[in-house]
Parts: C-alpha cells; structure tokens; sequence
C-alpha cells in the first residue's frame, strides 16, 4: 500500500528544507496560489472528503466554510498539536520526522481561509518535537516561504509555536484557544463556535497536524483521488497509532475503512506471543472497548460510530488475555480524574468518584452495588457537560463493566483475578 | 420577539432572552447555581439543564437563548433525574457541616436537596479534604470544601470590581477558589462575593457566628454612605439580645434596583452600620455649670424654644446633607420662612472621599441633591459667614443638626468662634466633640429609625424606610422639629412624613409631580442633564465572555 505520510518515517531521520524540496515539497502549497482562489481551494477540500483528524471527525473542508470572511477581524489558523490522547502518537511521528509537511498544509489552509497568522499549539511534553518544528518554522522563513511576501505572491503569513504545559484539557479545542490566550484551560461553552468566535475572539480555524499535513497531498494529485482512497464519506488515509500487546506497534499509515482486524493481524503482526485477543481500543482512550468479536470493523467515523464506539485519534490499543480488565480501567480512569478541568460539576466529581470506587475494588473491597453505581453515574456524567471530556470518560467506563461483567464481578467478590496483573500494584492506586 | 414555549406555557420575550430568564417571567423557576443577572454565562454548575424539543442532549437555560418556536420542558422524568444526579455530585465532596455553617438558612445546597435531593448517599469512598477557614481577605472567609466552584465570585472581581483577585487553581476535584499569588481580597466591593456565593464558601467575617439567619428580620430601606443612594436591606434582630450584646443591626445586605445598584453595593456602606447600635445619645441633656442633666423631652423643647425665640433671629442653624428632604423642608419652613434666622447653612460632615465609577460617590451624603432643590449650597465652614458672625458676637446661638463640627473640622479654629455664643443645641443620633460640647443635646434616632426621602446624585428622588424603633428616647429630626416648630408657636399640621412630602411636592417646583408611593417603588425624577449612571450594564458584562 502506498504510503503518503509516513514514508518520511524514518528511524531517525528528520526531513530537513533541502530534502523536502528535493522530494517535491513546497510545490503544492505554491500551486495553490497559482491554481486556486481561496473559495476554489476551500471547494477541493470539502471534494477530498478529508475528515479532522485529531478526533471529532468533521469534514475539514466543512469546517472552513464557516469561516466568516469581511467581519474586519484577523482570521486565525489554530494547529492543535497537543495529541494528549492516550495511545495516540502520530503527531509526534510527523513533527520529529517531517514538519515541513505540517508548515505546507498551514500555508495551504492559511490561504483558503485567508489567514495572516498561525498558532501551533504544541503538547509541553513534546521537547524534540518542538524543536525541530521551530528549526523547521525558522528555515521555512528563511527560504520566503513565510514572512511578508510568501512565494513572492504578496500574501503574508506568520507562524508562532506555543508549547502548552501539560493539561489533557488543553487539547479540547477551546480549551486550548483559553490557554493559548494565557488563561486557565476553561472550554468554552458553545454557541459561540471558534469559526465565528475564537482565539481573541476572532474567527478562527482550528486543525490537527494530521489533518493539514494531508493537504499537500490533496493539492498534489486532486480531491477525486484522495476521496478514493477511504470508504465512503472518509476521504483518504490516516495514521493509526497501534500500541499494546501487539508484535509491531507503531504508527501504520492505512485508507480509512480498514478492518481492525487487519491492522492489529497483519500490520501489527498479531498479540505478543501469541497469546489471544482479549479487548480493543479502537480511538484513543475515550473510545469505548471492542471484543474479539467485533474486530471485523472497518475503522471509519461512520462504522465505528454504528458500534457505539469511535474512531477518534486512531490510537489503537491492543490488550491480550492476560489483562486484567479492573486494572486497565483503573488506569484509564485515573486519567480522566486527573485530568478534569473542574469546571462542571459532573465531570469534576463523577471522574474522581469513579476512580475512588475502583481504586477500592481494586484494594479487594469491592461492594455489590459497586458496578450499578459505576453505570449510572457513568450515565448522568456523559451528555451534560461543556466539554467532551466527561463524555470520553463515560464511554469507556460503561464499556468495560459491560463487555467484561463476569470479570468485575468476580473481582468484587474475590478481591481479584487470575491475571498476572492482579492484584494490582500498589504505586498505582495511591495515585 | 420569538415565542417560546416552557411547560406548555407559552411566551414572546425579546431577542437574545435567555431560557433561565423566559422561565422566570412564567414564574417557572429552574434551579441553578453559577448563572446570575449581572455576571457573564459560566454554565458550569449544570443544574438547569432542561429539555429542549428536537435536541437530544439536554441544554442549560442559562446559557440557551429563546428562540421562536422553541418548545422547553423544564419538569421531565429526565431533566428531574439529572437535576438529582447534578445535586449528588456537587454534594459528593461537601462536607456537611451545616450545623457550624453561616450558611445554613440561607444556603442553594440546603435549598435545592430539599426538593430534588437523592436523600441516599451512595458514597463509600473518603471525601476530598480542603482547606477551611481561610480569610481571603480583610472581610471574607473561604472554606474550600463547602465550594460548588460556580466561578460566580471570579467572575465578580473579573467583571464588576475589576479587580482580579481570584481565581480556580488546580483541577478536577481538587479545585479550589484562592487569592493569585501576593494577593488579598481586598477591594472596595469584596462583600458582594459573599451575597453571590450560593453556598457557604464564602462567608462574611464580620457577620459570621453573629447569629442564625433565620432569627434575622430583613426590611428594605436605602443606605446613606455616599450620593449613590444604593438599595439595602437592613437584617437585624431584637428578639434575642444575647446574640450579639444586643446590637440590632446584624449585617446591611444590597438589593436589586436596575438603576441605581444593580445587586451590588460597596463595603464601605456595608460595614458602615455599627453607629446605629453604638456610641449613641439615649436621653436629652443638658450641660449647667459643668454638671449633666437629663431633661424630659417637653422640657428641654421649652428651654430651647425659649432660647430661641429670646434670641430673635440672632441664631445660625447649622443643617446637614444627612437630613432628608422632609426634615430640610420643615428646617426651612420653621427657621427660613418662621424665625427668619440670620443663617441657615448647610455643611457637609464627611469630607469628600474615594469615587470610582462602579457605584462609590465622593460625595459621602446621601441627600446633596435634596439640599439643592431647597437652595442650599455646601458651604465651607472655614469660609461660613455664619462662623464668621459668631466669632464677631453677632450670633447668640448655634443649632447644629447631626454633625460633629469640631471633628470634622478640627483643623479650623471653630470652637473658639463657637464659644463666644451664649447657647447652642445639638440635634444628632451618636456621641460626639460637638455633642460633648453643646449646652442642649437632642438625641435624634438613625436613619433607620425613620423614614423620608433622599435625592441622590443623579436626582433620583428614593424612599428609606423605618427598620427599627428608634433607640432610647431619641427620635427622628423630623419629628423633633414638628415638635420644635409646636413650642415656638409656629403652627405645622404634620404628623405623618408622608404629609410633609406632599406639602414639600407642592411648595418645592424640584420635586413636583412626585408621589410617595412612585418614590417608595422606583425612584422618581431624574434631573435630565444629568450623565448616565456609570455603573457596569448587564449586557457588556456578559459581553465580556
């Protein structure tokens, strides 16, 4: 299969200016504004079906042409690097090896919404990606591919790199913009949305890496072939992040639509050892967990959503039988109480409830009502909240106790399971 | 307008309405915490979530605006259930500790669980411990575990003091309300963070322990700091004087008034009650060759009267823009119009002070304007013919209305000009040099103790209202002077200060046109070239979202 993206991953390697351009790079951005108006070019996006990347999934074309254009306010471009979704590590892959790729997609998009300054905000974990995309950002200003006068096209376009400080939250999107404001990591609440009502409160395009590192592609062999290269409605290809207990983890490079089968068996080569498959998941920690026997999924928006799950990052990860199913929610669990903003209350209290309760079962003094309780304030945590954060939190939460009911039950009333995980580790649970 | 229908009520309310809002006009009443009127939407407390027909998750009615042809149910089986689940979780962490909370009473957690609560904690685990106790600033004690983490007090000193003192640190769970770095809550407005704080995280270090609210009787009247004329509740308690030595008054609360204070009113207004219950003059009194008696009050009216009328006109009446508007009418009426006394001034016993543009006037009097309608210009004593005259003998008695003229104006050589009168009288509530110092002292009840108007300093002509009896024997001036006005033989047939206003609306054109009752809802006139009030509007300070 062809790879787009990820044939510039090279171990090791990072894509300087001169390679790039060896390889063809710049061309598209340029031929965007010889080959296109901005409607023109917003028009080719929408045709690629390119979708966002970084999770929601909304058509990224679609997304531009909410860009209210004359309001006489700067419109910005918004790059959300932050990739805080655990299992997910694709972003990384792209700005270690290749950040010329992203710096083209900007110039494209900046273009087609007619952008005059760039954020990209940068997970504050990311130390050698962030320097090498600032190498990458200085090199590009350097050839006039930045600056006042890009491509000497009289357009001007400025790129400033943030690094963020760590918070889960601050990849929500307004959270994000908050912060990048300097304020506390607070989403927004919605209407107003970022197009009309952004960073500054001006209109602003927010993107993942991912997504605008795809647009050199579209630009370079047109909408109709990208379109082609996903199942219907999911435009082109995208970076999955397989970890777990696979032989081959990794970032794989695959159309949208793929079976999970496929990636975890013949991409990733198959569990550890050998050993079954136990559970999947499919999107990122906040997708809720696929069985063996649901693996036939193609990983598409649309199919996964069908399975109540959800595409979401593509972080793919992998747990074999000897799981023990308590302790990876635990984990998972732990995470979103950590990382709860706190600003709504059913985010704030259910995420650290919930971890409570499990921290105890865990400890062996679990209750009966335990997993009713863990449902049903999995149920009024989803769904009423500003952000998608509790919502992340609520679909796995429900999915494990769901698809592994014996498993908790029997941890309830044992104190613990046959897993070479369990009990659990102390270190763990004094978190 | 759209039309909006909520709980099969239906409603035109204007563009940009919120659903909150639109319920209320139909006296449907959605619970909620972090929204109020005069901040910006938080919508982070979640308890007015409602259904809204074709969206399927539910909405916040804060935050929701009424559009046409929208249908809101705020009662279902499902906004209900979630109402009761929001309750659970803002009560997971809480400690509980209503029984020692200032709070108690008067708290939306007690309020709400009442009616939506799950009554059945399904807590097993530990509760989160926070800090408690902690004063934030001079006025405001914080306990960090009673906070729901509304935002509302944030979004206060962000939107309204702009101040910035507070902020949320840490997250999830472990978030908490504090003070930035190096700083206090100490701005002229901190007291209001502990009306808006809907449950006991922030209480009032001056109230706190005092008293429990449901002892506290609450009765509109005005405050008298400054020119602004802020709408006030007095809360107080004479039913069980061993809480609190006895003081009446236990705290001043602001109280809605869309042109004047919105809900707000400053500290300096708010912890300026003590004199009521303080310092005050009980009884009449008389000073004869350096011994103190005291007089009944039809006795030292007749000694005073006889003075007065012995001296002619030869007095210089000293008034004060803390008198109401019924009080100078009868001042002027009895010492003008009457007596025709040789001077009749006005002097401001408050320096002017700190002004902002958010409520606070330099201006410390209430009735500045009042006194103008009648014709009086503040007058400064330093430069008062009136001194001036009794310096030079020409004056044989002084009556000084309230004010400590010797405090006030200690840097002036008053008293030496003041001792060269034969007599003088003191009319005013507390203890002070001048009362020390006069011959006949008449002791006037607070403003509290009475009713009347004050014109503030946009001409808002607005009524305070008797709270308490006066204290001791002392009464208001207006009835002091009716009284007065009987032993010199001036004939005035008031009894009631309602009559005085009527008389007053007639005779003074400033006030024509103006009824008691239009003065005792909404304020009447306001003097047409005055500036817009520059207090914060509503709509810019959600517009600061």
């Amino acid at each position: 299969m062809e790879k787009l993206i990820s044939k510039y991953f090279v171990t090791g390697k990072t894509f300087g200016m001169d390679e790039y351009l060896a390889d063809g790079g710049y061309e598209a951005a340029r031929k965007a504004f010889e080959g296109f108006d901005p409607k023109g070019l917003i028009e080719e996006v929408k045709k690629s079906n390119l979708r966002g990347l970084g999770g929601a999934g909304f058509p990224a074309g679609m997304k531009w042409s909410f860009i209210p254009q004359n309001t006489g306010k700067p419109v910005y471009l918004v790059v959300n690097a932050d990739e805080g979704e655990p299992g997910t590590f694709k972003d990384k892959y792209i700005l270690n090896h290749v950040p010329h790729l992203l710096i083209e997609g900007m110039i494209i998009a900046a273009y087609a919404n007619q952008v005059h300054k760039a954020y990209v905000y940068i997970r504050g974990e990311y130390v050698g990606p962030h320097r090498t995309l600032v190498r990458a950002v200085e090199e590009a200003y350097a050839k006039g591919f930045l600056g006042k006068d890009i491509f000497g096209k009289g357009y001007a376009l400025d790129i400033v790199v943030h690094r963020g400080a760590g918070a889960y939250i601050c990849g929500e999107e307004t959270g994000l913009l908050e912060s990048l404001e300097g304020k506390k990591g607070f989403p927004r609440l919605k209407p107003p949305f970022p197009a009309v009502v952004g960073l500054f409160n001006c209109p602003t395009v927010i993107n993942n890496v991912e997504t605008l590192s795809y647009l050199r592609f579209i630009l370079e062999r047109g909408a109709d072939w990208f379109s082609k290269l996903g199942s219907e409605k999911n435009g082109g290809m995208r970076l999955f992040s397989v970890s777990g207990h696979v032989k081959k983890p990794g970032v794989y490079e695959l159309p949208l639509g793929i079976p999970l089968k496929d990636i975890i068996y013949d991409h990733a080569d198959g569990i550890r050892d050998d050993r079954k498959l136990k559970a999947v998941v499919p999107g990122g920690l906040s997708a809720a967990i696929l069985t063996p026997d649901e693996i036939e999924v193609g990983m598409d928006f649309d199919q996964l959503r069908a399975k109540k799950t959800m595409a979401g990052s593509a972080g793919v990860i992998v747990m074999d039988e000897t799981t023990c199913m308590l302790k990876a929610l635990l984990v998972t669990m732990r995470f979103y109480a950590h990382e709860s903003c706190g600003q709504c209350s059913p985010c704030r209290e259910g995420t650290s409830w919930v971890y409570r309760i499990l921290k105890r079962i865990s400890k062996g003094r679990g209750r009966s009502q335990d997993i009713k309780n863990l449902l049903d304030i999995c149920s009024f945590m989803g769904g009423t909240t500003i952000c998608a954060l509790a919502d992340g939190a609520a679909m796995p939460l429900r999915s494990y106790p769901e698809k592994f009911k014996e498993e908790f039950e029997h941890h309830i009333q044992n104190g613990k399971c046959d897993s070479p995980d369990c009990p659990i580790a102390e270190d763990l649970v004094t978190a | 307008m759209p039309k909006i229908t909520i709980d099969g009520k239906e409603i035109e309310v204007p563009k940009g309405t919120r659903v909150i809002e639109a319920a209320k006009q139909l006296d449907t009443h959605v619970p909620y915490y972090c929204y109020h009127p005069g901040l910006s939407i938080a919508g982070n407390c979640r308890m007015c979530l409602v259904e809204v027909e074709k969206i399927p998750k539910l909405q916040i009615a804060c935050h929701m605006e009424a559009q046409d042809g929208m249908v809101v149910h705020t009662n279902t089986e499902k906004v209900l259930k979630t109402r009761q689940h929001v309750l659970e979780f803002l009560l997971l962490n809480h400690p509980l500790d209503c029984p020692v909370c200032d709070q108690a009473g008067e708290c939306w957690l007690q309020d709400y669980y009442m009616k939506h609560g799950l009554y059945d904690s399904r807590l097993n685990e530990d509760k989160i411990k926070k800090p408690k106790a902690v004063p934030v600033g001079p006025t405001v004690m914080l306990d960090a575990e009673r906070c729901i983490l509304c935002s509302r007090c944030v979004r206060f000193t962000d939107e309204i003091s702009k101040t910035s003192e507070l902020g949320i640190i840490n997250r999830g769970a472990h978030g908490e309300i504090s003070v930035f770095p190096g700083k206090e809550l100490n701005n002229p407005y901190s007291g209001n963070v502990v009306d808006i704080c809907p449950v006991g995280a922030l209480t009032d270090r001056d109230f706190r322990f005092k008293i429990r609210v449901w002892y506290l009787k609450s009765k509109d009247t005005l405050c008298n700091g400054c020119a602004r004329g802020c709408n006030i509740q007095v809360q107080y308690n004479t039913d069980r004087p061993h809480h609190g030595k006895g003081e009446r008054v236990k705290r001043l609360k602001p109280r809605y008034n869309e042109n004047v204070n919105k809900w707000w009113m400053c500290d300096e207004g708010r912890y300026g009650y003590k004199y009521h219950d303080h310092n005050r003059i009980e009884t009449p009194l008389r000073r004869i060759g350096g011994k103190v008696e005291e007089p009944a009050w039809d006795e030292i009216l007749r000694d005073l009267a006889q003075k007065i009328q012995n001296a002619r006109n030869k007095i210089a009446v000293f008034l004060s823009p803390q008198l109401s508007n019924e009080e100078l009418f009868l001042a002027q009426q009895i010492f003008k119009d009457s007596l025709q006394a040789k001077h009749v001034v006005l002097v401001s016993p408050n320096p002017p002070g700190f002004e902002d543009d958010i409520l606070i006037r330099a201006d410390k009097n209430p009735n500045s304007r009042g006194a103008e309608a009648f014709g009086y210009k503040e007058e400064n004593i330093k430069s008062a013919a009136a001194v001036r005259d009794c310096e030079a003998g020409a004056v044989e008695g002084v009556v000084v209305f309230g004010q400590d003229l010797f405090e006030h104006l200690s840097h002036m050589n008053i008293r030496a000009a003041f001792e060269k009168v034969s007599w003088s009288a003191f009319i005013g509530s507390n203890h002070s040099v001048t009362s020390e110092w006069a011959e006949m002292v008449l002791p006037a009840a607070t403003y509290i103790e009475k009713e009347g108007t004050f014109t503030n300093f946009e001409g808002r002509t607005q009524k305070f209202n008797q709270v308490l009896e006066p204290l001791g024997e002392s009464k208001p001036e207006w009835k002091i002077l009716i009284e007065l006005a009987k032993a010199l033989g001036i004939h005035l047939h008031f009894d009631r200060t309602e009559e005085i206003f009527d008389e007053m609306v007639l005779k003074i054109p400033y006030f024509k046109g103006l009824t008691y009752e239009k003065v005792a809802s909404e304020g009447g006139h306001e003097l047409p070239q005055m500036a817009a009030p520059t207090i914060p509007d509503l709509e810019q300070a959600e517009g600061l979202l």
